[in-house]
């Protein structure tokens, strides 16, 4: 700090910093993404390892026999479930209530915002059952949830099979020191969104749901089970959650120590694990699986049962399970072992998961990034905006050298005038409140008025007011103050430019993966906009770094990543469906990131457009 | 001549009773197909029953006869010479020396559970006139422990009540309890008038009370003890209801295990070697779905003037059995398989020693069936309902039959049933998420079909979560549900938790949702437990009440009573008192991470002393540059300037 009480010394280093501007920023942009990169490499990434002593010392024996009778429900829940055409409640309640549990109902229903054409569904209404195995002795202060989703077709039969054959074998056991919740939710989140509101009596998307009658307790855990086929190959384990958070890595050192234990073959991200980190696949693959895992994880969305857990503190995932045209399967009882071995380390627990890392990237189930050492890779390129801020900071105070008018010119340059900012930024912000209202709002006009559905209308509009946006602000803020000024330009991109770093330093640090993907589009162009630069193909890189051109690219990556690539057009339908699919998700389960988009990065994002042609 | 003729036909009575005994005891293993044989072999029932069909149920419900009469057949003294008769040494001691000023009674229910789970609760009653706050001491003690003996003199204590309880009762599934207790420990102690330092008393009386049952009743202090103005009173007799002389705590963490078992057990003047007390076993006992073990003392009427009082100590342990744990698979039950033992014989000091078995479900033995079968039943209103028992007396030697050991067996004949719509239930939770604010929720069922009551609700929270009194909201089918008496203690913190008693009404037919905010309170960093995120616990609150009866109250009141049904005072003949516990709650408050502190503060003390104190620097001050200092011929002369008032140089 001596080095920036001397003044003649601070003026070399700021002197230094100015000069070096722009050739520092390019080294940390490419740190950053170089940094990211290398955080899928093997070696410089963590083992997992057992934190918890609970759950680590303690041997288990896993015993659970009946794999095949719980395969036989699951033939039988399917049968009542195609004749009563939904959930087959009675028979559940029935079913349960024989294996010895305390049953309860919960009904709920829900109108959507706009018709989900994904799931066909508008007017939602359905019943959980859920039954509870109380612990011997216990108080009712602790509980442990195992779900699975009633989902219409033939799906997820095999899921419940084995929920109900678990229930009867835990049923019969006498270690049990927390109340075990065994829940079948019917159309999937919405019943779990229902399920958890109605457990913990709050409501924070105006569901109606009728209150439950049994609680066991506060929940430590929970597992969601998907399994579609009798036999299986591998087991997949999903961790993102909803607005990107995810349980304690624990619960997935669980799962994997587990699956080594009984030998079963385990993955993240659909992608097996290998072991040649050296060779070039080795490592694109692990950048594969992490990739894939950053990409759901900035989608907010929550990517299996499990994520609507997570807001209430409860450490969740969801296990699933693949059926591919792999030689080695691996039976209903091997299924039913692991998740008896799971929940009978969970049942050991003295606290709640705490031990190990919140804040992970996974590039394969065995190794892990921690928030030490991702957030550099953030910090690269967040410096950047912290460097042209700073370099814009100078040049506002320190009076250009070639004062040619002299007087009249420096009074306009001391006084920029608070309007000519302010104007800017309420507009925009305006336009990113219009972005967020809009299209729910108006879609009976737009029905009206076009050939189209709600759903399209929603999203048409959506896309209409975006692009709209791009016309509005950068013309109006003449209307107020006549000609923009350089010193206006300036004092505008220095707000914009720190206004951009708090936003994305916030975000990365409640959802990284959000706020690297918004960082490495945003940050070079909110670096290198000015004025000056050639406009028509400054604008298209603007457009093109944009937000909504960022969430198309994405779209094509993800599939990309999944092996499943697709043409231009699917992929746009695709687009089209991802972003409804975002605003359904704000609706129905208070997803953070369409109102973050739309309310804050838009706005902030239009103030760089705004810059591009002031005149 | 006449009572010797009676006694006569007594005597020949149980030679009877225990002829069948003992061939329903061999008929254990012999097919059923026998029973007919002996039926008809029987002298007594031989001549009524010749012309019926010879059913086992109907001769069954031949045999069957009250308790109460066969009481009333037989005068004490003629029970005396009877039991001289048959020739039974222990018995004989008691009632040939002029009457004790104490006595013991032991006795046993089991009942089997609507949800088919079994259901043991055992009662030990000592009575002893004497009287411990009289200036000298009482020091020749008989059945009365000696340790309890003293700490109600030393701590002049006039009632005591403790519980130590593992697990919770499911009232949805198993109805009420005879003795309601919350998970974890409970005490509460109503001290005589004369003691002027309560707070103080209490405090030694729990470390002594610790130390005599092995639990951590010592951790009660001044922040977990309330004073309920009304939800507890005095069962005993006595006027006093100040509460200023009545303690209550809970410790809801409490763990209840073998350590506290054999205390108990010493307690007892068989201590486990005989009577009822040898099926105490541990590993069985607590291998079970729920265990409770409670002490009560207090002073009852000696006589029905009440002239005087004794003391009463009351030894209570409820357990449930969980008929669906593996060892057990089968639905049938005996005492061998719950308690791995059999009874063979009464405390020798008791002057009565008897096993219920609760038949009023089963009337017709459709249900289950019990066996060996008895013929005595006897009648009780059980909180408010009307419930028959069969009666094993231990202190009759015809009760363990030839091979000298009761093993009662009872088997399933149905299914388990469906969940019960107790009357009064009541349930509790935390709403919300997040760790800074929450809101308890405590939910009172009335089930009555046409009567509302009133009850009376206690909560003790402590001060951690500080409760939002203003946000209490009382709602009962949907409407503003006013109490008629409140009474709230706010908590002081590190001090004394929130009390909130209300006497609400509860309309029939109807679920009461009582609601209070509340927000975590950010600990010192030494007040955590080790276990941190496992969570705080928070006591349950208690719901007392007198709730109407739907069966008519049996007004015959001369008929003994078995000891269960009369523990609480019935003064209203409609209906009884009942008192539900709710369960507690476990809250999680925030916590820090506590896996790093000497790194959390080192980096906290770097940013603060680097970071903060230079920036600090930075922003606060102007620089300017300074000027080289003048030469002293340039001072003076600007002195001088100054002087005459010229700017200086």
């Amino acid at each position: 700090m001596g080095l920036l009480s001397d003044p003649n010394r601070r003026r070399a280093l700021i002197n230094l910093l100015t000069r070096l501007n722009a050739p520092i920023c390019v080294v940390c942009y490419m740190a950053g993404v170089a940094w990211f990169m290398g955080l899928a490499f093997e070696p410089f990434t963590l083992r997992t390892y057992m934190s918890e002593n609970a759950m680590g010392s303690t041997m288990v024996e896993e015993r659970f026999p009946a794999g095949e009778r719980a395969l036989a429900t699951g033939r039988e829940f399917s049968a009542h479930k195609k004749k009563t055409g939904g959930m087959p409640v009675d028979w559940l309640v029935k079913t349960m209530q024989s294996r010895g549990l305390e049953v309860f109902t919960q009904r709920f229903s829900r109108r959507l915002p706009f018709p989900d054409e994904d799931k066909e569904r508008y007017m939602v209404k359905g019943t959980n059952v859920y039954g509870i195995l109380r612990a011997p002795r216990a108080s009712r202060t602790e509980a442990l949830v195992l779900s699975a989703p009633c989902t219409p077709g033939d799906n997820n039969n095999q899921a419940v099979g084995l929920l109900l054959g678990l229930a009867q074998y835990f049923r019969n056991q006498v270690y049990w020191a927390k109340d075990i919740i065994f829940l079948v939710n019917e159309h999937d989140l919405i019943g779990m969104q229902a399920w958890l509101e109605g457990y913990h009596h709050t409501n924070t998307t105006g569901m109606d749901w009728s209150p439950l009658q049994g609680r066991g307790g506060s929940i430590q855990a929970a597992l969601s089970l998907e399994l579609s086929s009798d036999v299986v190959t591998s087991l997949d384990l999903v961790l993102e959650g909803l607005n990107g958070q995810l349980p304690n890595l624990d619960l997935a050192n669980l799962f994997y120590a587990f699956c080594q234990k009984i030998g079963v073959l385990c993955t993240t991200q659909g992608k097996l694990q290998r072991n040649d980190w050296d060779s070039v696949s080795g490592y694109s693959h692990a950048v594969q699986t992490m990739m894939l895992m950053v990409m759901k994880q900035a989608s907010g969305r929550s990517w299996g049962d499990h994520g609507l857990f997570l807001r209430y503190h409860i450490e969740a995932a969801t296990i699933k399970g693949i059926n591919s045209f792999r030689q080695y399967k691996t039976d209903a009882t091997t299924t039913g072992r692991l998740l008896e071995g799971m929940y009978r380390k969970l049942n050991n627990l003295l606290e709640r998961l705490h031990q190990s890392y919140f804040f992970y990237l996974m590039p394969s189930l065995s190794h892990f990034v921690s928030i030490g050492y991702y957030m550099p890779a953030f910090g690269l390129l967040a410096v950047i905006l912290l460097l042209r801020a700073l370099d814009l900071w100078v040049q506002i105070a320190t009076p250009p050298p070639r004062t040619e008018d002299g007087v009249a010119d420096a009074e306009q340059i001391s006084s920029p005038g608070v309007l000519s900012v302010l104007t800017p930024l309420v507009i925009s912000h305006l336009t990113g409140v219009a972005l967020y209202t809009l299209p729910i709002h108006f879609q009976e006009v737009a029905v009206e008025h076009f050939p189209v559905s709600e759903t399209e209308a929603v999203v048409l509009t959506a896309i209409a007011v975006y692009t709209a946006g791009l016309a509005l602000p950068h013309n109006t803020h003449r209307l107020l103050t006549g000609r923009g000024t350089e010193q206006g330009w300036k004092v505008l991109k220095l707000v914009a430019v720190l206004y951009l770093a708090v936003l994305l330093g916030c975000t990365a640090l409640i959802n990284f993966s959000l706020g690297f993907i918004l960082a490495l589009t945003l940050v070079p162009v909110a670096a290198f906009i000015t004025p000056h630069v050639p406009k028509a193909l400054s604008a298209f890189i603007l457009v093109i770094l944009s937000p909504a051109c960022t969430l198309l690219f994405s779209v094509f990556l993800f599939q990309d990543l999944q092996e499943m690539p697709v043409s231009f057009l699917d992929g746009w339908m695709l687009y089209l469906s991802v972003i409804s699919q975002g605003i359904l998700d704000h609706a129905l389960y208070g997803s953070l990131v369409y109102p973050l988009v739309s309310l804050l990065v838009y706005p902030c994002w239009l103030l760089f457009w705004n810059i591009l042609f002031w005149k | 001549m006449a009572a010797h003729r009676c006694s006569h036909s007594a005597l020949l009575l149980i030679l009877c009773s225990s002829w069948v005994f003992s061939v329903a005891g061999s008929q254990e293993t012999t097919p059923t197909g026998d029973h007919h044989a002996y039926v008809v072999d029987n002298p007594q029932t031989v001549t009524e029953t010749a012309e019926q069909t010879a059913e086992q149920p109907a001769v069954v419900e031949e045999e069957r006869r009250w308790e109460a009469t066969e009481v009333e057949e037989a005068t004490p003294d003629e029970v005396a010479t009877d039991k001289q008769d048959t020739s039974a040494p222990d018995t004989v001691v008691h009632s040939s020396v002029p009457p004790p000023k104490d006595d013991f009674q032991e006795e046993l229910v089991i009942r089997p559970l609507h949800s088919g789970d079994i259901y043991a609760s055992f009662q030990f009653r000592t009575l002893w006139e004497t009287d411990f706050l009289r200036g000298n001491k009482v020091s020749h003690y008989r059945l009365f422990p000696k340790s309890l003996g003293q700490v109600i003199s030393k701590f002049s204590v006039r009632e005591l009540h403790i519980s130590f309880t593992q697990g919770y009762w499911r009232t949805m599934q198993w109805g009420q309890p005879f003795l309601p207790s919350p998970p974890g420990a409970e005490l509460w102690v109503w001290f005589q008038d004369s003691v002027t330092d309560v707070d103080g008393t209490w405090k030694e009386l729990t470390n002594v009370l610790s130390g005599i049952f092995c639990a951590s009743l010592n951790f009660i202090d001044s922040t977990n003890t309330v004073q309920p103005s009304a939800s507890f009173k005095p069962l005993g007799v006595g006027n006093e209801t100040d509460h200023r002389f009545l303690r209550y705590a809970t410790l809801p963490r409490e763990i209840v295990c073998t350590e506290n078992l054999t205390p108990w057990k010493k307690l007892l003047p068989c201590g486990s070697k005989a009577g009822l007390a040898v099926l105490l076993k541990s590993e069985k006992l607590f291998h079970s779905s729920f265990h409770s073990q409670a002490v009560h003392i207090r002073p009852v009427c000696k006589d029905w003037q009440c002239t005087t009082t004794s003391w009463e100590l009351r030894q209570t342990l409820n357990v449930v059995f969980d008929l669906h744990t593996p060892g057990q698979g089968k639905r049938e039950w005996s005492l061998f398989k719950m308690f791995s033992r059999t009874l063979t014989e009464a405390c020798p000091l008791a002057s009565s020693s008897k096993i219920y078995i609760d038949i009023t479900d089963d009337p017709q033995g459709e249900q289950f069936e019990v066996s060996p079968a008895t013929h005595l039943l006897s009648q009780a209103m059980v909180l408010g309902d009307r419930r028959t028992f069969s009666v094993y007396d231990l202190t009759q030697q015809i009760t363990f039959g030839t091979v000298r050991s009761l093993n009662l067996l009872i088997r399933w004949k149905s299914s388990e049933g469906d969940m019960l719509r107790p009357l009064l239930h009541a349930e509790r939770y935390v709403a919300g998420y997040g760790l800074q604010t929450g809101e308890i929720h405590t939910l009172m069922y009335n089930n009555h079909p046409y009567r509302s009551f009133p009850v009376l609700l206690l909560e003790s929270v402590p001060w951690y979560l500080r409760l939002y009194i203003h946000t209490l909201t009382v709602t009962s089918k949907g409407k503003d549900n006013k109490p008629s008496y409140i009474h709230y203690e706010p908590s002081k913190d590190r001090l004394r938790p929130h009390l909130l008693e209300m006497l609400v009404q509860l309309p029939p037919n109807s679920v009461t949702e009582v609601t209070v905010q509340f927000e975590r309170a950010l600990l010192k960093w030494t007040e955590y437990t080790p276990d941190p995120n496992h969570g705080f616990y928070v006591g349950s609150s208690v719901i007392s009440s007198l709730v109407p009866s739907i069966v008519a109250m049996n007004t015959n009141s001369t008929r003994e009573q078995p000891l269960f049904s009369s523990f609480f005072p019935c003064k209203e003949e409609s209906s009884y008192f009942m008192r539900v516990y709710t369960e507690p709650l476990l809250v999680n408050l925030p916590t820090p991470d506590f896996s790093m502190p000497y790194n959390v503060i080192c980096l906290t003390c770097t940013v603060v002393a680097v970071g903060y104190g230079s920036l600090y620097n930075l922003l606060t001050r102007s620089f300017q540059i300074e000027e080289p200092s003048p030469g002293l011929a340039k001072r003076i002369a600007n002195i001088i300037r100054k002087m005459r008032g010229v700017p200086p140089l």
